[in-house]
């Protein structure tokens, strides 16, 4: 796997965030893991403000895995942002969260997501989707060149 | 996809004008069941008679295929046709070819996205 692709995990679950780390580990997906824990702290992240000042913003993530239940900003909000912005908008969102609503899948899709994967409870899937989703959106899924 | 025991069923529409009557149900598909749809496209830019980015743009301009996953996979490596393509609305963008281990296990994970949603017997189209 090429390492100079970061992936970027928004995720205010401490347990889902090891998770997804644990996964990725355990599938030898060594490439950068960034992780904001809210809405701010992500969009903060992606447009070099706040903590992130000054950081160089053609350096975008590979991917970023969005949690929808997210405080301080929900995470359709957080997609909506990276969609209105022409220095994100081509970036890969896959949205990775437990909502089960019909609505959530279809806003998100609406908002322009490229895929929507929800949680598996199950442990053994839960780890199995997080392998292929590296594979795609790492190895597979050829992103939009930087404008 | 066979060899990864993924079952569903597989449209296949040679060119852009076939795919649009089988996704709107005009013409050769005339009367086709509108809610059946396919659980993705896998659309190739390189088409005869409609350029595929208009096919993808139609399909996203109907409301009854807006949100269907669409799925570039075609030889173009053209940065523009990359480009064009997330414009236009794509879920995602492939070069071919493809690693075909790769390939069987990016297929797999389509497989698994239909997995995870809802189960029916969707399909997959491919122009």
């Amino acid at each position: 796997m090429m390492n100079s692709k970061k992936i970027l995990l928004i995720e205010d679950n401490p347990d889902d965030e090891m998770l997804t780390l644990r996964a990725l580990k355990k599938n030898n997906i060594a490439n950068e893991v960034i992780v904001a824990r809210d809405g701010v702290e992500a969009l903060d992240y992606l447009f070099g403000e706040g903590a992130h000042e000054g950081r160089d913003l053609s350096d975008q993530p590979q991917v970023i895995l969005l949690d929808l239940n997210l405080p301080k900003i929900d995470g359709l909000e957080v997609l909506k942002r990276i969609r209105n912005d022409e220095r994100t908008r081509r970036l890969a969102v896959v949205i990775l969260t437990t909502s089960n609503e019909d609505r959530d899948v279809i806003k998100s899709y609406d908002l322009g997501a490229n895929s929507y994967i929800r949680k598996p409870v199950n442990f053994d899937q839960f780890m199995e989707a997080v392998r292929q989703l590296g594979l795609y959106w790492l190895v597979l899924n050829t992103n939009a060149p930087n404008a | 996809m066979k060899k990864n025991n993924i079952a569903n069923e597989v449209v296949v529409a040679l060119d852009g004008i076939e795919a649009l009557d089988y996704l709107f149900a005009k013409s050769a598909y005339e009367g086709r069941d509108l809610n059946d749809l396919p659980q993705f496209i896998l659309l190739d830019l390189k088409l005869p008679k409609i350029d595929s980015l208009e096919v993808l743009r139609r399909i996203r301009a109907d409301n009854r295929t807006r949100r269907l996953a669409v799925v570039d996979l075609t030889t173009s490596n053209e940065d523009r046709d990359i480009i064009s393509s997330y414009e236009f609305g794509a879920n995602s963008y492939i070069r071919k070819p493809v690693d075909f281990d790769q390939f069987t296990e990016a297929i797999r994970q389509l497989g698994l996205y239909s997995g995870i949603a809802p189960k029916g017997t969707r399909q997959a189209i491919i122009i």
